[in-house]
């Protein structure tokens, strides 16, 4: 249909303007994203209204559903904003996931240490951070040598590493570091006094809010307001005129990783001190794969990934309650989430095919 | 004893059927220089359809039919989305890949439960009277034998007809092959189709006859990802890819068998153990690639590099030339 109107462009401005202006086009993407979910609930036979609508209320209905929309905000988003550091260097740092596995299982091994000394909590949480940021980066670290010597693309040596923490995982939580007696696939709990404070009869901790504030600031300075950035985006940009023109491209692109890697580590350290309090199975929330949906959208803007992480962490928790009120399955954020990146891409391909096309039209 | 291990090696061949079909399927659409990424997601999805449609229908030929044309569909979309409107097939893949798993448990989370139909096993005749090979190969499904088949007719396909030949050179050379009258994009949207078409076989093959539908479908996610790597391994090439997929699935059934050895150790610890696996066969069939391997064999002894080079060599894949790469006609 758009091919048709696009011979003829003038005639059919309004069309055409519509489809080529960037707002309205990523305007009607999210409708179509929408109607697209909508369709798939009525199909359910389920009211896709009040899908909506128990969306909305389970994640902003009450302060209570709200401070966990902004409590599982912070880990999305410092994800999201680790990834900025990868896919501005071109690449797909799937292993996101594991990283804040390995993150996290490091983060817990100096509360280990320190369990049942008498060490300042201020001086064991900075430890557990720095451990933590240590155990993202060596993951990811290993993925990016894997990529640059071995020339193992880094989906796949991403994806196998993500595996091989979730088995550590297993081993650890189900062997040496189960608690005493049970095997639940969880460490016992932390003591209180390594837990990073939190708001009064929340699981959100303001600390914890802080840091990713002041990430999504420093990661925003970083890769728009420094050499460093612009080279990092030449090198995504171009590879190869890039390395001609005297950038290390191996250096930087596992300086990508590392860099991702500490944010990933971060985001697993705060998983366990900030909200979990335990070290368990799945820690990672699926955060890793979920920030690349969200990184796609925020197309190597660091800012942008605040917003966009917010919406998406909105839309997973707030869908939490369709089992319990509509009988709907909870996958459906996932299947919005999708719909939404889907569309948001198919009408970015549609603009700018069409706006080649005109100029190609106008030029000759 | 000897008839419970003709069954048991016989079970390696069933669980291989919608392995080869993803492999197949994904060969073919590499060979024709798209990447389909979406695997994961694409054979869940596929799964859970042709269980839904094949039991709600009572009909397997409709379930199949019905999974087919869902994985035909996603394929088509990455098709459209990468050739005519030029986005990086990497970021639509990956999307694809998580919205259709979700899109599964989504629309798959009513029929947890229903009752179960397995394809029936159908023994050719004679052949299956052969002592313990026929036990093992021909006790089979209709589509475990068609995945044999299939591994046969790709591999003739590619490499005997010209049609394999125009294949081949649109995933090699675009350019060449469209100065010669070939319409590189149709031919790429057709083939990413008919790929997409296979691997949805493979995931209602999955649900039909190796387990269930029951919401989940724990063993089986992650084993897209491992079919991409399968065909990578395979370096895009259908005999080598069976080689690769059958090797993959033994493994996973030798987990399985000697778990029990091992007692103390958590049993989803061994569903892991083919993702490293799969860490170190791409870096075996990669590493020729690199510059440092080219730099260090330079400083060894003539005859040890030569050994190396030509076991590095021996290993070494390379993709089709424009794997990825949007074909433009100027």
């Amino acid at each position: 249909m758009e091919k048709e109107k696009t011979k003829n462009p003038n005639q059919n401005s309004f069309l055409f303007n519509l489809l080529t202006n960037r707002a309205s086009s990523m305007t009607l993407a999210v409708v179509f994203a929408l109607v697209f979910t909508s369709l798939l609930v009525w199909m359910m036979k389920a009211n896709p209204i009040s899908v909506f609508q128990t969306i909305i209320t389970g994640a902003f209905g009450s302060t209570n559903n709200f401070t966990q929309v902004i409590q599982a905000w912070v880990p999305l988003v410092l994800a999201s904003l680790g990834l900025m550091f990868t896919f501005t260097a071109g690449l797909w740092n799937i292993g996101m996931e594991g990283q804040i596995v390995m993150g996290a299982i490091f983060s817990y091994g100096i509360i280990r240490i320190f369990d049942g000394s008498d060490a300042s909590s201020a001086l064991v949480i900075i430890l557990c951070i720095l451990a933590g940021i240590l155990g993202g980066t060596l993951w990811a670290f290993l993925v990016g040598l894997l990529k640059n010597f071995g020339g193992v693309n880094e989906i796949f040596g991403g994806l196998g590493f993500n595996f091989i923490a979730d088995a550590v995982m297993l081993f650890l939580v189900f062997g040496p570091w189960k608690p005493e007696g049970v095997a639940n696939g969880s460490t016992k709990m932390l003591d209180t006094r390594f837990w990073l404070p939190q708001i009064e009869g929340t699981y959100l901790s303001l600390w914890a809010l802080g840091i990713a504030i002041v990430c999504v600031i420093l990661v925003t300075v970083i890769l728009q307001g420094t050499y460093f950035g612009l080279k990092l985006k030449a090198v995504g940009k171009n590879n190869k005129s890039s390395f001609l023109l005297g950038i290390h491209t191996n250096r930087y692109m596992l300086l990508a990783f590392v860099l991702c890697g500490v944010l990933a580590g971060l985001t697993g350290a705060l998983q366990v001190l900030g909200f979990n309090h335990v070290l368990r199975n799945n820690i990672s929330g699926g955060y890793g794969y979920i920030g690349l949906m969200v990184g796609m959208l925020a197309n190597i803007q660091p800012l942008i990934t605040a917003p966009i992480a917010f919406i998406f962490i909105a839309l997973s928790k707030g869908a939490a309650g369709l089992g319990i009120d509509l009988k709907l399955d909870s996958n459906l954020a996932g299947v919005i989430q999708g719909a939404l990146v889907i569309f948001v891409l198919i009408m970015d391909g549609v603009r700018k095919v069409l706006i080649k096309k005109f100029k190609g039209v106008q030029s000759g | 004893m000897d008839n419970s291990l003709a069954i048991s090696i016989g079970s390696i061949f069933a669980w291989a059927g919608p392995v080869i079909f993803g492999v197949m399927g994904e060969t073919i659409t590499e060979r024709a220089g798209v990447m389909n990424l979406s695997l994961n997601g694409s054979l869940i999805l596929t799964a859970m359809v042709g269980f839904v449609v094949g039991t709600t229908t009572n009909n397997f030929m409709l379930g199949f039919l019905a999974a087919a044309l869902v994985g035909a569909l996603i394929a088509l979309l990455i098709a459209f989305m990468s050739i005519s409107l030029k986005q990086s097939q990497v970021a639509v893949g990956y999307v694809l890949a998580v919205a259709t798993k979700s899109l599964a448990y989504f629309l798959g989370a009513p029929y947890v439960g229903k009752p179960v139909m397995l394809l029936p096993q159908v023994p050719i005749p004679y052949l299956s009277e052969i002592p313990f090979i026929g036990a093992i190969l021909f006790k089979q499904t209709i589509l475990t034998y068609m995945s044999y088949v299939l591994v046969f007719v790709c591999f003739w396909w590619i490499y005997k007809t010209h049609q394999g030949l125009i294949l081949q050179g649109i995933g090699e050379r675009p350019s060449a092959a469209y100065i010669r009258g070939v319409n590189v994009n149709r031919m790429r949207y057709i083939y990413t189709g008919i790929g997409g078409a296979l691997v949805g076989i493979g995931g209602a093959l999955y649900s039909l006859s190796v387990k269930t539908w029951n919401g989940q479908l724990s063993g089986f996610d992650g084993i897209g990802w491992i079919i991409l790597a399968i065909t990578i391994f395979g370096s895009w090439h259908p005999l080598k890819g069976a080689m690769g997929a059958y090797l993959f699935v033994l493994l996973q059934y030798l987990g399985i068998v000697l778990q029990p050895l091992l007692p103390n150790i958590n049993s989803r610890i061994f569903q892991v153990a083919p993702f490293p696996l799969m860490i170190l066969a791409l870096l075996f069939v990669n590493i020729g690639n690199a510059d440092w391997v080219d730099r260090t064999l330079a400083g060894l002894p003539e005859d040890v590099r030569r050994t190396i080079a030509k076991i590095l060599r021996a290993m070494k894949t390379s993709p089709p030339a424009a794997l990825g790469i949007p074909f433009e006609k100027e």
